[in-house]
């Protein structure tokens, strides 16, 4: 029978990450000096999983490796080695070499291995008791195929076995009492032998040791058997068979006609290599034959984003879904059967149907949107090791501090959440976190803390990034700000317009660009990310405090909660996130500025006027625009003001793509399909700010220049 | 066809083990630890427990020591799956009562012809 291994292998990587993420956290929890038993338990097992999987689906590169780092973590385990910072240095390097070779295979390439194999030979070192640094010179000098090694432990055994026994074996087995308990049969082993040598053999059973009766022990074998086997099989065939009982019986085999002491020797002495020698080669074949038959389909593979393959949902969760179908079913049967007689007399009861039906729609919706979502924990969880290693290369000394890991959130947001978040945290521990010295001399304690918060509020997750550092420099921010021309040279602005600098396209206020933050990604691409969620972003700060970014999200992605306007016959959304505040047209409110375009005098603002009916052609019956509404929305920190008829009402939608279904449009992020069955279409505000013609800083600029003027 | 009992902490692993055993004909029962197994099996008898050492909550040693407490599970087969093929493990495994054991990495093949040692 064979059997298709490979349709176990998304199963295998998948826990593998998970071990991969276990192990991690692990390390990062244990003390060193003072380890404790539960999470070393918990380590050893990831990598002995690992290890096991790897091997049996013919990762032989996976195996070998994992191996090393099981042996030593097996003597950590049993108290034989203490750790120490080098090998949980080397542990966690370890983590992140095996992730990236698993990667590789699951993308269909051959994982690079060198260095696998340095950290291979560093652990070897560390196994002998010798310096790994040395180990590594060594490993450099003579780099040995990494494939070609099998287990160190696996002395490839074979002991010429059968030398004699050309006419047949003689067997005398003799069980002691209690083989019987470990559910070791004798006559499973004489039927294996007669398989064996198609029946041509001979089995006596001695009962010398048989006690009386009343004596006897029903659940204990008193019995000895002589067996001879007439086929000229090799000893290590029979080895095997009594494999599992060499240390519950007494057995001599030995060659057929002689007597047992010509050749007393016992099974014991070339059993244990012989299990492993055609277990490690098998998959090894493996290994080959699956590279070149998988080499074609290797690009298309590689395609595919290895993120969104499958999720693992909460049996809760499956169970609670079946439940609302279940309730939806009655629902639909009760109005069918409604619907076969009906009389006016029974619209009452079709009322009552259709508030069911839609409370039975709402509670499913709710319950499929739950099955996408997962705890935060997801992204938190690579946060320590971040910290752990920032703050290293940075020489701070910097706690991370998580709360609401549990809280769930939308798994594509999550996806996209990661990046901009590590950003932020970086941030927080380059720029924001002093120096231990710095921190003592200003009369903080020695240890920074960036707390990391995730809530839900108000149908929205919220995530705060808070570090206990320096805070912004708002002189040093504005002096930026006017170098790179982001502002006017006399611009006046207040506290948190300063801070909301820092989003705008081109800051940096590191003065030496590091390579941990300034790497070319900077709080701009930080606020576009989030507002591509849907979300927006925020800081706040206080000089020698701190500072914290709040970040705001939608908790899907899916639904949307919108306000519905009205231009002509056509029916708009807006994400309710975007809009800040809506107002009734008044001519004398505008400016033209350049002749072109309006502007609205909000406040201290000049927010430019865009026409909805104008920018995507709508007909227009009158340009009286009194009646009018402008409706202000914000997006990558501009503002806008677009101008419509009318608002109706807000309510969530569901999106659905226009790319996928239609085309691209400008202006426009998806649509939706309303109550009434009508399409509408979802405004991407970010993407109209653009279509207007001038942007807000031009317009600020010129307007301030014009009344200076 | 056997009733087979299979544990271990690892999915693929499971799957694997179950899926080449169904293939063979055999009705197969997963449990993902010790624990799950024990009450798995306090609630039916088995042909034989195919169980992975390594576990959480409760070990495969532990597992057979406590299975063979049952008054059904006294003489029924049980097979560690190690990747220990050193002696000790094996030893352990012994003296908890297990039967026998298959070692990592073991292929579909290697998997089927082992059971068959120790199944009717």
């Amino acid at each position: 029978m064979s059997v298709d291994l490979s349709q176990f292998h998304q199963v295998f990587y998948e826990e593998s990450y998970e071990g991969l993420d276990a192990m991690e956290q692990g390390l990062l929890e244990m003390n060193v000096d003072a380890p404790d038993d539960e999470i070393i338990n918990t380590i050893f097992r990831s990598a002995h999983s690992i290890k096991g999987g790897s091997g049996t689906f013919g990762f032989m590169q996976v195996a070998n490796f994992t191996h090393v780092l099981e042996t030593l973590l097996d003597e950590v385990r049993s108290g034989d080695r203490s750790l120490n910072q080098t090998t949980m240095d080397l542990l966690l390097v370890s983590v992140d070499c095996m992730r990236d070779m698993l990667q590789a295979l699951q993308n269909g390439e051959e994982p690079d291995m060198s260095n696998a194999d340095d950290l291979r030979a560093q652990f070897e070192a560390i196994l002998k008791n010798e310096d790994p640094s040395q180990a590594l010179a060594q490993s450099a000098n003579s780099k040995e195929g990494s494939d070609s090694g099998q287990p160190p432990s696996d002395k490839s055994g074979g002991d010429g076995a059968g030398a004699d026994g050309k006419n047949g074996w003689s067997i005398d087995f003799i069980p002691e009492p209690q083989l019987l308990q470990t559910g070791n049969e004798p006559t499973r082993m004489f039927r294996q032998i007669s398989e064996l040598c198609d029946g041509n053999m001979s089995v006596t059973v001695k009962t010398d040791n048989l006690p009386s009766f009343s004596s006897l022990n029903p659940e204990h074998c008193f019995l000895n058997w002589h067996i001879d086997v007439h086929a000229p099989l090799e000893k290590s065939v029979i080895d095997e068979v009594f494999e599992w009982v060499i240390d519950d019986a007494e057995i001599n085999i030995y060659p057929l006609g002689q007597s047992c002491e010509a050749e007393s020797q016992k099974i014991q002495e070339s059993e244990p290599d012989k299990q492993v020698t055609p277990a490690a080669v098998e998959p090894i074949a493996v290994t080959t034959s699956q590279s070149t038959d998988e080499k074609p389909k290797a690009p298309q593979k590689a395609a595919a984003p290895q993120e969104s393959s499958s999720i693992r949902v909460d049996i809760d969760k499956v169970d609670n879904l079946i439940n609302m179908v279940g309730e939806l079913v009655i629902t639909q049967s009760m109005l069918g059967e409604l619907g076969e007689n009906f009389d006016m007399g029974r619209v009452q009861r079709l009322q009552e149907g259709l508030a069911q039906l839609e409370h039975n729609t709402r509670e499913l919706q709710e319950s499929v949107m739950k099955i996408r979502m997962m705890p935060i924990s997801f992204v938190f969880s690579r946060f320590p090791r971040l910290v752990r290693d920032t703050a290293r290369k940075l020489d701070k000394k910097i706690d991370l501090v998580m709360s609401g890991e549990n809280t769930e959130l939308d798994k594509t947001v999550m996806e996209k959440l990661g990046d901009p978040m590590v950003h932020l945290i970086r941030n927080s521990m380059d720029h924001g976190v002093e120096t231990p010295e710095e921190r003592i001399k200003n009369g903080k304690s020695e240890t920074g803390t960036v707390e990391l918060k995730a809530y839900h509020q108000s149908g929205n997750i919220v995530i705060e990034i808070e570090d206990d550092g320096a805070g912004l420099n708002t002189e040093r921010i504005l002096q930026k700000a006017r170098e790179n021309g982001v502002i006017s040279e006399d611009a006046n602005l207040s506290e948190d317009q300063v801070f909301d600098l820092i989003f705008q396209p081109g800051f940096s206020t590191a003065d030496v660009v590091s390579d941990l933050s300034g790497r070319g990604v900077g709080m701009d691409v930080v606020r576009r990310n989030i507002a591509a969620l849907n979300g927006s972003i925020e800081v706040f700060s206080q000089k020698n405090k701190g500072s914290r970014f709040v970040i705001r999200l939608p908790l899907t992605l899916a639904i949307l909660d919108g306000q519905l306007v009205q231009v002509e016959d056509q029916i708009y959304i807006f994400p309710l996130v975007s809009i800040v505040e809506s107002i009734q047209y008044q001519g004398s409110e505008l400016n033209n500025v350049g002749g072109h375009s309006d502007v609205l005098q909000l406040r201290d603002e000049y927010v430019p006027i865009l026409l909805l009916n104008q920018t995507f052609g709508i007909q227009t019956e009158n340009d009286d625009l009194d009646e009018s509404i402008i409706v202000v929305v914000e997006a990558d920190g501009e503002k806008i003001g677009v101008v419509v008829d009318e608002l109706l009402g807000q309510q969530q939608v569901v999106i659905k793509s226009l790319e996928e279904n239609y085309k691209k449009v400008e202006g426009i992020s998806g649509a939706t399909i309303l109550g009434d069955g009508t399409v509408a279409l979802i405004i991407d505000v970010s993407g109209l700010s653009k279509l207007s013609v001038t942007s807000l800083k031009d317009l600020d600029r010129k307007v301030k220049n014009h009344k200076a003027a | 066809m056997a009733k087979i009992l299979a544990v271990d902490d690892s999915a693929s692993m499971r799957q694997m083990v179950s899926f080449t055993l169904k293939g063979a004909g055999h009705q197969v029962t997963e449990a993902s630890d010790g624990v799950e197994a024990l009450k798995i099996a306090q609630g039916q008898a088995m042909d034989l427990v195919l169980s992975d050492v390594n576990m959480p909550n409760m070990n495969g040693i532990e597992l057979c020591a406590n299975l063979r407490q049952l008054p059904s599970y006294k003489f029924t087969p049980i097979l560690m799956l190690t990747t220990e093929s050193t002696g000790d493990k094996k030893m352990a495994g012994k003296t908890a009562g297990a039967t026998g054991w298959i070692v990592k990495p073991f292929n579909p093949d290697q998997l089927l012809t082992t059971i068959k040692k120790v199944l009717g």
